[in-house]
């Protein structure tokens, strides 16, 4: 593959796609494809054929449209208008209404904030092209960025572009990618490793599969500037195997790669080669862990040790190995093709970049949003997501899944960044919300966070394994109206034994969901220690 | 030890005296060295370190974390901070999770009086447990003909799984089911008395810390172990390299 | 004015009982400073209205066993669990992983030889779901571990306690001693 021959494709495809003057795009994300989107598909193309429309509209399976809650969806005209709940058997009724705009009871108002308020950069290609043709992502400028790197940077400048991005991991803990980079790089081995963090296991969070299921060559081209900014030259995708659907578009993108010569050896005729291959997770959340996951992808039981030494110095097979989650990978090409500049105008003073969130739990718009960091809760809960259904007052937002916290309304006016939300007690995480309205019994909320670390500690470690499962006891009995009130002193000292001695971040971050609680809610749990028959 | 003369020496403090160490000796080493007392469970000199039983957490000055000491590595300066009220509550609480977790009757133990779970309590000043026994369903597996397997005693440091790797070479240990739920298994959890690895060599018996793992026909408190061979072992292929 | 001192026998072997009686001739030594108000050991009916300190032995099994401990924390000024039983609930506790139901069943039915029948009698308190130490039921004063623990240990533990001092017991006992 040369250069030339990449914008020959382009160039084509463009042409292909012109041909087609309009388009419709079906949703074939996990969220719509099992509510039969794919079937949609088809019976739109079959109902177009019938009417002898197939040349005038071309039917296209795109990556994830945003609005889950309203799958499966089809956006028409331009992506101007978005059809809503749209089944199979409805083929007629979206082909009637084609030149009469408006006029569709199914009508998705493109006009809300839902959609004007969002700013994509990691989402950018996602519910435009289809992640099955690498010609689409060539289209947008896919593998500009890895040749610009290959052919106008040396690995150095590389990676002062990624320093100078302000971006920093947006797999949980916000450490700056650039300097992890630069930590990998420095190492003396003629063998590194890329490694892809797709094991996305959060209860609530679907935003690295909704990457890799609508977007996986901007993951592979991640990698390949990763690698080369690094000096390695193998990666591996550690993706869990409950993402079928992430697993086969990622396995087709790469074999696609391969093919044109954009994964394998001297890409765009330089000394840089670079594989990946997929490895499959068994979805044990803890493996998610940086040593965990090197563990598991070396043929172990998934299980972490202790750091140092850090995979940057000794990771997969005592190799420097860099890990970066599918988020923050999914960064680095539009980085590399606009400039470090123009990613830090966005966000905060200490977070740049703009983040995705899924949103999820009792609001209005579930799905997946992408906004610029520095965003109030407020803004993100009530504007773009439509607010509390059914009419329920708001009564607080789980952030940062398991190793998160709850904050309450009080603090819905913080802008969203890194630092803002460890200070309330809560993290960014990976970037799942969960909503909860008044209804919602905060203890409950805890206990069901506790009895996720609980079932997914690995057990090696003794505070995790034990003490988890000892507050989680704790939490049944204070919920059961059976707790006393030193109890409450017990579960403390539980929680900050766990949270300070265990082994990985798991444990470290376990006790979080009821600290929070205990902080902003301590009156749920007082009530059902000295009232338990008025909290039944 | 390898490349004796590439080994620069380093020196630091421990509970304010200064010493010198190996820049490849880990702060328990160095503590061990000095006399200082650390509770380990997990760790068996001779056996890999995995950080895994927390119970040797130490303080660094000027950092608020807490490390390991079996795992951590000594560096130029640093000052450790063995003994504080918070690694004492810290150390405390490790061992009573432990001590609730399964069914440790010290009184009809084989090990009774011969138990390192049984001796750190004692040490630490253990008169109680604060909270509440869990009490599980464990098993016993007596189908070996010369030893057997008592997973209510079973503390999960995994010097039984280590021992048979490191030392003996044999692998037949290895730990299945996640959390709560650990156990060691012999094979793939097959009993013990049908494993086509085991060497019968009783070193596993010897490294466990309680009376997870005896000699048949021990009556209560009898089962005492030898675990000075690990590190001799150990010591002795070391220098044969 | 002589210090009041009651013993109570939970569920337990009698032994930490036993180890108590050991003290020998040293109980005379306190003697003149004790009074023993109530215990299996003499022969008074009820609990008194309120006692200095009462040692327990023995773990809590039984609906019985349940009423009496707070019964006797309630009248109790210093309440000591003597033993590992009351300490951990230790070899009464065996019986926890297993369902009520199915030990006695073993017991009275599969396993007798005559008159197998679950035993039903007014008379006879229902056992708890699952055996507790003390400390899980009421508060705990002082702990004393061991099966049982030594005579020495207990001799020392009431001359500190009469000389107004809380015994160190660290060095002198632990689970199982």
């Amino acid at each position: 593959m040369t250069h030339e021959e990449l914008l020959l494709i382009k160039k084509l495809e463009l042409e292909e796609q012109a041909h087609h003057k309009k388009c419709l795009k079906v949703c074939v994300a996990a969220g719509c494809v099992s509510q039969n989107s794919e079937q949609v598909k088809e019976s739109l193309e079959k109902e177009l054929k019938s009417r002898r429309l197939e040349d005038e509209y071309h039917v296209k399976g795109v990556g994830c449209l945003g609005l889950c809650a309203a799958g499966p969806l089809v956006a028409i005209d331009e992506d101007k208008r978005m059809l809503k709940e749209i089944n199979p058997e409805d083929a007629v009724h979206v082909v009637d209404q084609l030149k009469k705009p408006g006029t569709s009871k199914k009508e998705c108002p493109t006009s809300m904030p839902f959609f004007q308020r969002q700013q994509k950069i990691v989402l950018e290609n996602c519910g435009k092209i289809d992640p099955e043709r690498i010609e689409e992502y060539i289209a947008v400028d896919g593998y500009e960025g890895l040749y610009k790197v290959l052919h106008d940077m040396n690995p150095n400048e590389v990676v002062q572009e990624l320093i100078a991005s302000g971006l920093r991991g947006r797999g949980g803990g916000g450490y700056p990618t650039g300097l992890k980079w630069s930590t990998v790089a420095k190492t003396q081995s003629v063998k590194k490793y890329v490694i892809c963090n797709a094991d996305e296991g959060d209860p609530g969070a679907f935003m690295d599969r909704a990457v890799l299921e609508s977007d996986p060559h901007r993951i592979l081209e991640g990698m390949a500037i990763a690698a080369y900014a690094i000096g390695a030259d193998e990666g591996f995708i550690y993706v869990r195997a409950e993402y079928p659907l992430a697993i086969k578009r990622l396995k087709n993108a790469i074999k696609q790669a391969e093919r044109k010569g954009l994964l394998g050896t001297n890409i765009f005729g330089t000394p840089f080669s670079f594989s990946i291959s997929i490895r499959l997770g068994a979805g044990a959340f803890v493996c998610g862990e940086e040593t965990a996951l090197i563990a598991s992808i070396e043929g172990g039981r998934g299980t972490p040790r202790p750091r140092p030494p850090y995979p940057a110095e000794s990771g997969l097979w005592g190799k420097p190995t860099l890990i970066n989650n599918v988020e923050t990978l999914a960064n680095i090409a539009p980085i590399i093709r606009k400039g470090a500049d123009w990613y830090s105008s966005i966000g905060t003073e200490t977070s740049k970049g703009t983040k995705v969130f899924a949103l999820a739990g009792q609001i209005e718009n579930t799905g997946l949003i992408e906004v610029p960091m520095g965003i109030t809760l407020r803004d993100i809960i009530f504007e773009i997501g439509g607010g509390i259904p059914n009419g329920k007052a708001f009564k607080a937002v789980q952030t940062g899944g398991p190793s998160g916290g709850c904050i309450p309304a009080d603090h819905l006016d913080t802008a969203v960044d890194y630092e803002s939300l460890t200070r309330l007690g809560s993290i960014m995480g990976s970037g799942g919300m969960i909503l909860i309205d008044e209804t919602s019994d905060m203890v409950e909320v805890a206990r069901y966070f506790m009895e996720f670390c609980m079932s997914e500690s690995c057990g090696k470690c003794v505070p995790c394994r034990v003490g988890t499962a000892q507050i989680y006891d704790l939490l049944s009995k204070i919920s059961g109206g059976e707790a006393v009130d030193q109890d409450l002193s017990l579960l403390e000292d539980l929680c900050d034994v766990v949270k300070n001695t265990s082994l990985c971040g798991l444990g470290q971050s376990a006790p979080n969901p009821v600290l929070s609680t205990l902080k902003y809610f301590r009156k749920e749990y007082l009530t059902k220690i000295q009232q338990p028959e008025a909290a039944h | 030890m390898p490349n004796g003369s590439n080994i620069k020496v380093k020196t630091l403090k421990i509970d304010g005296k200064d010493v010198s160490a190996r820049e490849d000796q880990t702060i328990l080493d160095v503590c061990k060295e000095n006399g200082v007392f650390i509770p380990t469970l997990c760790h068996l000199e001779g056996l890999s370190n995995i950080g895994a039983c927390r119970l040797c957490m130490v303080e660094v000055e000027g950092s608020k974390k807490l490390f390991p000491s079996c795992t951590t590595a000594i560096t130029e300066g640093m000052s450790v901070i063995t003994q504080t009220d918070r690694l004492k509550h810290y150390r405390k609480m490790i061992l009573e999770l432990i001590f609730a977790e399964r069914n440790h009757t010290c009184s009809v133990c084989v090990s009774n009086s011969h138990c390192d779970l049984q001796y750190l309590g004692q040490k630490m000043g253990i008169d109680h447990v604060r909270v509440p026994y869990r009490f599980p369903k464990q098993s016993v597996d007596a189908s070996h003909p010369y030893f057997q397997l008592d997973h209510n005693r079973c503390i999960l440091c995994t010097r039984c799984v280590r021992v048979c790797e490191e030392i003996e070479g044999a692998h037949v240990w290895d730990v299945s089911g996640r959390g709560i739920n650990a156990k060691v298994i012999t094979d793939l959890n097959q009993p013990w008395g049908t494993s086509e690895t085991c060497t019968t060599c009783g070193k596993c018996v010897n490294v466990c810390p309680t009376g997870a793992l005896s000699d048949k026909g021990r009556s209560v408190a009898e089962m005492t172990k030898r675990r000075e061979f690990v590190a001799l072992l150990a010591n002795r292929r070391k220098e044969k390299v | 004015m002589k210090v009041k001192i009651a013993t109570v026998w939970l569920d337990g072997c009698s032994g930490c009982h036993m180890s108590f009686l050991d003290m020998d001739e040293r109980i005379l030594s306190i003697a003149d400073k004790i009074e023993l108000v109530y215990s299996p050991l003499v022969d008074h009916k009820t609990f008194p209205d309120m006692v200095d300190v009462t040692i327990v032995e023995g773990a809590v099994a039984s609906t019985d066993d349940l009423a009496k401990i707070k019964k006797i924390r309630a009248h109790s000024k210093i309440l000591i669990a003597l033993g590992d039983c009351a300490v951990n609930a230790n070899v009464p506790s065996m019986r926890n992983p297993i369902p009520v139901d199915e030990i006695i069943n073993r017991a009275y039915v599969e396993n007798a030889l005559i008159n197998k029948d679950m035993p039903v009698h007014p008379a006879l308190p229902p056992l708890l779901k699952r055996v507790m130490p003390v400390h899980e039921v009421v508060k705990v004063d002082l702990f004393i571990q061991g099966c049982p623990p030594k005579n020495d240990t207990i001799f020392f533990a009431i001359a500190e306690l009469l000389e107004g001092r809380v015994p160190d017991l660290t060095t002198m006992t632990r689970f199982g001693a």
